[in-house]
């Protein structure tokens, strides 16, 4: 169950609770979010919308531990994130948060196997049992193929898939999407964003998923609008809004 | 380190780059070494002077010769074990680019003075009792492929009429260390003083006396200095170091020189790589973001640049270690002995490899920690 009016049960896997973000701009103070609520289940799938600089990335960056908020709570499986030191923060990424970015950011000079080995590395998992988990990972995202390949050599659709792959081969909480689509084609993003999809409903994963498409955001279990730094709407349509929550 | 394969792969990602940038490792560190081994070349006299030798000279300068009555009178100065005398000869061996150092010596007292000059018993005393004999430093006789019995014509550039001396090779020496010096040529001193015009027999270039104790250098030298003041031939008795040291300055400050070639060299090392590092990382900034979002800490980050940096650091300084190897001898030798030789020692190797990788850590330490203090989210905006 999905709320945004503070109200969960406690038992929700993300909890966020009077999330603020403000930057200071030339001496000017923007107000990004505005005590903001979000409660978000184990195996949920939520996406955001909104207009450009309504937030979106901030609210992703502060669910990732990327950026700390300016005011409120962000508890994830129980861990408070919003008062952890740096490496601290640092290591609670490694093991529950796997990123998907627009632009892939994969490294060039590693090949899709290397790549997606690239979180392992901080585990204190043998050769054996990475190379065990990078091929359990590609195959996943239909890429056992390509493991030798470097980004180069492949499509965007594929690179997305390498990054998918690097976002869940360490098997993390969940997982955030800064508009994984936005750079491919329709059918590239079909795919996509049946992937993802696929890792919901099959292997139970969470997705938090910002997007500009209102057809990428439609696959979402239930789709949040963002404008002005305040979650105002949610819906998805056919499941209907309860008491400020939706499902 | 599990994060090998990354390095190895950043180092490679822009081969023209890192080529050019180990290029200049490498002639700078061939540059670097070449001064130090000039500088160590000078300086080797004063390293290697014997703290128990006093070197006495005419006080006017080096070119005036003292008489050779004053060796006796300083045998007989308390404290003074052995003395012996020397005189420049400053001949020609077929060509004058062929330089090496001649000297007149006093074949009784010579080897007193300087046991660390090892001829061979043998040879020794076949020099000894031939009066136009002469030994000579391995070096010299291998840079023209002397050998014992050789007979060595030497041009007579100073003294009289006889335009060329002609010696007997009797020996050849060596010197207990390896960088000692093994370019001298010796001869009798009286094979010399019964064939140079009258205005220079009788004479000593200068004298090198042993003492007893190293504690009787400043009280004996005094002692001589006093005994010859007011005379037609006034002395400067030092210590064999000081000698060394004045005498190398008479080239001008070589150490100073070459600090500041060496500093500049440096400065200029750490700003080419200092930048490169910096464009490699700043091209980088959003991978370095990735490996930050998905759990790569600062620290490792840090580390992750400056291994790089050291490590093309490291293969720039060992080629350039290995072409100063190389060359080093070359030049030496094409020097024809207007330097003293050029020696480069496994101390002067380790040295270059801790220069190289300090310029290493040094030049990837700015880049590094701008890439520990980047903001993820700041980065990942960039893209």
């Amino acid at each position: 169950m999905i709320r945004v009016d503070g109200q969960g049960s406690g038992n929700s896997l993300i909890q966020v609770r009077g999330l603020s973000k403000t930057y200071r701009r030339g001496g000017e103070e923007i107000q990004v979010l505005q005590r903001l609520n979000l409660d978000v289940d184990k195996g949920d799938f939520v996406g955001f919308m909104g207009p450009s600089g309504s937030g979106k990335t901030t609210l992703l960056n502060l669910l990732g531990g990327l950026d700390v908020p300016t005011h409120g709570s962000i508890t994830v499986a129980g861990d408070e994130i919003t008062h952890m030191s740096g490496s601290k923060l640092t290591q609670w990424r490694a093991r529950h948060v796997g990123f998907i970015f627009q632009m892939y950011n994969l490294i060039p000079v590693l090949t899709a196997f290397q790549n997606v080995e690239l979180p392992l590395l901080l585990t204190k998992l043998s050769k054996s049992e990475r190379r065990k988990h990078v091929e359990t990972a590609l195959s996943v995202v239909g890429l056992q193929d390509r493991m030798n390949h470097y980004p180069r050599q492949l499509s965007g659709g594929q690179e997305q898939r390498v990054t998918i792959a690097r976002a869940i081969v360490s098997d993390p909480t969940f997982l955030l999407c800064d508009e994984p689509t936005g750079d491919l084609d329709r059918k590239s993003a079909d795919e996509i964003m049946a992937l993802i999809e696929e890792l919901v409903a099959k292997h139970g994963k969470t997705v938090l998923m910002v997007t500009h498409d209102p057809v990428v955001a439609a696959r979402a279990h239930t789709t949040l609008h963002l404008e002005k730094g305040v979650l105002v709407e949610a819906s998805k349509l056919e499941q209907g809004v309860v008491a400020g929550g939706v499902r | 380190m599990k994060f090998r394969s990354l390095i190895f792969a950043n180092l490679f990602r822009k081969k023209v780059r890192l080529i050019l940038t180990i290029g200049s490792f490498a002639i700078a560190l061939v540059l670097f070494t070449f001064l130090a081994v000039v500088n160590s070349a000078f300086s080797r006299g004063i390293d290697i002077a014997g703290a128990d030798r006093l070197v006495i000279v005419n006080r006017i300068g080096l070119i005036q010769t003292m008489p050779i009555s004053y060796g006796d009178q300083v045998r007989a100065i308390p404290g003074v074990k052995y003395v012996t005398q020397d005189h420049w000869f400053g001949g020609v061996y077929q060509d004058e680019k062929n330089f090496f150092p001649q000297f007149a010596i006093d074949v009784e007292n010579h080897r007193k003075v300087y046991p660390e000059f090892i001829v061979p018993d043998d040879q020794w005393n076949t020099f000894v009792k031939d009066q136009q004999g002469a030994v000579v430093g391995a070096r010299t006789a291998k840079r023209f492929g002397w050998k014992a019995g050789d007979r060595i014509p030497i041009k007579n550039t100073l003294y009289g009429p006889t335009k060329t001396w002609e010696f007997n090779l009797d020996g050849i020496y060596h010197t207990e260390k390896a960088d000692g010096d093994e370019s001298q040529f010796w001869f009798h001193w009286k094979h010399f003083d019964e064939n140079v015009p009258a205005a220079v027999k009788s004479t000593a270039g200068w004298y090198i006396l042993k003492l007893d104790s190293p504690d009787d250098a400043v009280r004996v030298a005094k002692t001589i200095d006093a005994k010859f003041a007011n005379s037609t031939s006034e002395t400067k008795t030092e210590t064999e170091s000081a000698f060394a040291a004045g005498f190398a300055k008479q080239f001008g400050n070589i150490e100073f020189l070459i600090l500041t070639i060496g500093s500049v060299v440096f400065f200029t090392l750490l700003l080419v790589t200092g930048n490169t590092m910096a464009i490699s990382v700043r091209e980088r900034t959003s991978e370095l973001a990735v490996l930050k979002a998905i759990g790569v800490t600062d620290r490792s980050v840090l580390f992750l640049v400056l291994v790089e940096s050291v490590v093309i650091a490291l293969f720039g300084g060992l080629l350039g270690l290995l072409l100063a190897w190389a060359a080093i001898p070359v030049i030496s030798v094409a020097l024809n002995g207007l330097l003293p030789p050029l020696l480069l020692s496994k101390t002067m190797l380790s040295v270059g490899l801790v220069f190289a990788v300090l310029v290493g850590v040094a030049s990837g330490l700015l880049p590094g920690i701008g890439a520990m203090r980047m903001s993820v989210v700041n980065a990942l905006r960039r893209v």
